[in-house]
């Protein structure tokens, strides 16, 4: 038995109207279709460790043993995006790391994989992470598509929510969109084609896995089905017989957008904040082929209600009126000092520190109790020398102790908040504030942490932690 | 023994080059300025043979002490290039202080000296190193305790804007100052943010600039000139970084505290507001001098704001503060700003300080902080 035993999901404040996109020096107002977009301390390994964190509130981290991260979008092409967000998790180190990508198929991938390895034994509790932040050309139709977003599925055999039952795979070579290696943008042909490749796989999976299961699409109460739009998300749905009234998870194309290798997790994740005992429900996601899920829920599917989910993060947004500040955050208008300049962090400095700067962890002397960050030989109170034991401070909540508005170092949307924070427990740590107002700052406002790209000198993510206000 | 400095060395002779963009000078043009107005004021025309050790002070030296030797050809003897962030120039006149004090050496010559212009500062800053206490930007390190200084005490960007305005009326009868423009307190308030709440008049420009002193033991400071001043003290403290002090209040900088005990302990001064008659204050953000009014002991905690709607500070004030225009007017390269304020206070003593001139000035302080701001450097200096 494996199944899903918490989710979460992650969905960047920012939303861009279409109609920003769409420009013509029409006024740009709020209140249109839109979509989500990461900040510009953002990227698909932020995003999935937030979705992570979310997922794993309440459950103790330890016991994660396998961290799967499914991505198109992940910065490197050689260093492991799974290790880094197992890092910044602050999980333990015999774990078992992979990444999946190349498709939009690498969410459900994982999340296969993850079912089978939890049913084989060979893992207990895995966490899939699905993350995207897919560029299409500036004002193209796929820039207006496209979104940014995470997902987290914890897969285990202990404390099922939702159980898998079956799944189905189908594969096909096909070139409908595509991105290469020297490609910012990814390319698409004709519109009709996608939809058609796109149906045609579908309608294989979910017919493969109805057969298997001997089931009927009446059967299923929800269901959380990737589309490359709303018309042929409906239409590919509707022949299936599936009732798009009753039971299909809204895609929510104008409010979050196709958020890639995530969207049909972030689209399952959405239906299954909703979910009650008893029912079934299917997953399926399409790229290169389409690949389908069978899951059944549970009376512990109730607990899940106060995960932090698709509705929550759709409730928080801040409207984005200015296109070109866009641009300038994907690094797609040309600056006279580009960010990706400089040598950069050196390797050993981020070895040596990535207790402090990837897991965000502190220290407490065990003679006098005082919290500190960054690492001492020698407390700064009691004086006692290599009496500290180490401490996670990610997750703690902090209050703004002083702030500054700085617009004088380089910011892609200044000014950058920087804060005194003193976390839960008193330790000092001075941190940028991200997603935050200059006007909704003041002393002791009350703050939670998050993982975010702190500069990309030397043309390399460089990644700390940063402050935001408590929502 | 605190005392065991006090009053035994002489400043005997000093200089100062113009301060500035000082895009036509390199390092040794403006060392030879400085270090050459201080021996016609020591009365040395071989300085060769009679300077017997160098201290200097620079944080961006580019040839370190070589800088200062090859400049004044002084060979054959100690050279020492002396760093301890905005606290530089006042080490290492500490060290120069020391090193006569202790008998080993009779004349020996102090150099502070930096050139920061010549790095350029129209890009973002130095190279990103790491990952952590970014960005850096000076101005929001010596903002950190703005805000809950100004909700503590009820104090604001106004009496911020006094400070300039005060500094930069004093700049303009100083002839070595960088800037010479009255300012009110609305051009202030108007100009750009830098980094809250400091606009670009809460900031001390960096600039270039040399300066220098000549020092020898009191015994022997009658054979240069009739109007010696003493080193009644000179203190460096160091505090912990106030971004990761689990102590810290935001509402007071602990550099200058630390030193000022030093100082005052060295000096036997038990009253600072009544026994200092002019002092030069580090300025590098207006900020900075408000608070060090009460961390130097002018005044009580959270009353800077009285004192500088009164005019305490003012060149006509009881306790003048920044008298030449401080780094407002005169910009900090960094090593030779103590080193300047010592020029400053120097003249000062000897009533030589013309419009700017403290009337019956005995005992000067200077004090420098920097970092993040975790060093901080005093002297005092008084007549005989």
């Amino acid at each position: 038995m494996a199944g899903i035993a918490s989710f979460a999901a992650y969905i960047p404040r920012w939303r861009l109207p279409l109609a920003a996109i769409a420009g013509g020096g029409r006024e740009v107002r709020e209140g249109g279709p839109e979509k989500a977009v990461a900040y510009f301390d953002e990227d698909s390994a932020t995003m999935a460790v937030a979705a992570a964190v979310n997922c794993l509130a309440g459950f103790d981290r330890a016991r994660v043993d396998g961290l799967l991260f499914a991505s198109t979008t992940y910065p490197y092409k050689e260093k492991q995006g799974a290790s880094l967000i197992a890092k910044a998790l602050d999980l333990r180190r015999d774990l078992w790391t992979a990444d999946l990508g190349g498709s939009l198929r690498a969410g459900t991938g994982a999340l296969r994989a993850a079912l089978d390895a939890v049913r084989a034994g060979s893992a207990a509790n895995v966490l899939v992470v699905a993350s995207d932040c897919r560029l299409g050309a500036p004002r193209s139709a796929l820039e207006r598509n496209f979104a940014d977003g995470a997902a987290a599925l914890l897969v285990s055999g202990e404390d099922v929510a939702a159980e898998a039952q079956a799944s189905h795979a189908i594969s096909d070579e096909v070139i409908d969109l595509w991105r290469t290696d020297d490609d910012p943008f990814v390319h698409s042909w004709e519109d009709r084609f996608v939809v058609e490749r796109y149906q045609e796989s579908l309608a294989q999976a979910v017919r493969g896995l109805l057969e298997k299961t001997g089931s009927r699409p009446a059967d299923f109460a929800r269901c959380a089905v990737y589309a490359p739009d709303a018309r042929s998300h409906k239409r590919a749905l509707g022949s299936l017989g599936f009732d798009p009234a009753s039971g299909v998870q809204d895609a929510l194309f104008g409010r979050l957008g196709n958020a890639g290798a995530a969207f049909s997790l972030l689209l399952f994740a959405a239906a299954l904040e909703e979910a009650s005992p008893g029912e079934r429900l299917l997953l399926a996601s399409y790229g290169d082929g389409a690949d389908a899920f069978a899951f059944e829920t549970g009376e512990r599917i109730l607990k899940l209600r106060d995960k932090r989910g698709v509705k929550w993060h759709l409730a928080r947004r801040k409207p984005l009126l200015d296109y070109d500040k866009y641009l300038r955050t994907r690094n797609l208008q040309a600056t006279e000092f580009d960010r990706r300049e400089g040598g950069g962090v050196s390797a050993t400095v981020h070895f040596r520190d990535r207790d402090e700067d990837v897991s965000f962890r502190g220290h407490r002397c065990r003679r006098c109790g005082t919290l500190q960050f960054p690492y001492q030989r020698v407390c700064y109170r009691c004086f006692a020398k290599d009496e500290f034991e180490s401490v996670r401070l990610s997750d703690r909540t902090g209050k703004v102790m002083s702030y500054t508005f700085d617009y004088f170092a380089g910011s892609p949307d200044p000014p950058l908040i920087v804060s005194m924070i003193e976390t839960e427990g008193g330790c000092r740590v001075q941190l940028q504030m991200t997603d935050a107002d200059p006007k909704e700052v003041k002393l002791d406002l009350p703050v939670e942490f998050a993982f975010r790209k702190i500069h990309e000198a030397g043309g390399t993510p460089n990644y700390f932690w940063k402050c935001t206000p408590v929502r | 023994m605190k005392d065991a400095i006090r009053d035994k060395v002489a400043i005997v002779g000093a200089g100062c080059s113009q301060f500035g963009e000082n895009w036509d000078k390199a390092p040794e043009d403006m060392i030879v300025e400085a270090a050459y107005e201080a021996y016609e004021d020591a009365g040395i025309d071989d300085p060769q043979a009679r300077i017997e050790a160098v201290f200097c002070g620079a944080l961006y030296p580019s040839r370190g002490s070589a800088e200062v030797a090859e400049s004044l050809k002084l060979f054959d003897r100690p050279v020492s290039l002396v760093q301890n962030y905005c606290a530089t120039g006042t080490d290492a006149f500490r060290y120069g202080v020391f090193s006569v004090a202790c008998g080993l050496y009779d004349t020996v010559l102090v150099v502070g000296f930096d050139k920061p212009k010549d790095r350029g500062v129209s890009g973002p800053s130095a190279a990103q190193t790491g990952v952590r206490g970014l960005p850096m930007t000076p101005a929001g390190w010596f903002s950190l305790c703005a805000a809950r200084y100004f909700e503590t005490f009820g104090a604001g960007r106004e009496d911020l804007a006094r400070i300039a305005v005060k500094n930069h009326h004093n700049g303009t009868l100083a002839p070595k100052s960088m800037l010479k423009r009255e300012i009110t307190v609305d051009d202030v308030l108007k100009a750009r943010i830098i980094s809250w709440p400091f606009g670009l008049y809460d900031c001390a420009a960096q600039s270039d600039g040399a300066a220098a002193a000549i020092l020898t033991r009191r015994e022997l400071a009658g054979s240069f000139r009739d109007d010696p001043v003493l080193v009644r003290a000179v203190s460096i403290a160091l505090a912990p970084n106030p971004q990761s002090d689990p102590d810290f209040d935001f509402l007071r900088w602990k550099p200058t505290i630390y030193a000022a005990r030093q100082a005052y302990e060295q000096a036997g001064i038990s009253k600072p507001f009544e026994e200092i008659d002019v002092a030069q204050v580090h300025d590098c953000f207006t900020l900075t001098e408000l608070l060090s009014y009460e961390d130097l002991g002018f005044c009580e905690k959270g009353s800077a704001k009285e004192h500088i709607a009164s005019g305490t500070f003012e060149l006509k004030g009881e306790l003048p503060v920044n008298t030449d225009g401080g780094l407002k007017t005169f910009g900090h390269p960094t090593g030779a700003t103590g080193v300047r304020m010592i020029y400053e206070n120097y003249k000062q003593l000897q009533g030589k300080a013309d419009q700017r001139q403290v009337e019956g000035a005995t005992v000067a302080l200077s004090h420098n902080i920097g970092g993040a701001p975790q060093a901080c450097g005093i002297a005092i200096l008084a007549t005989p």
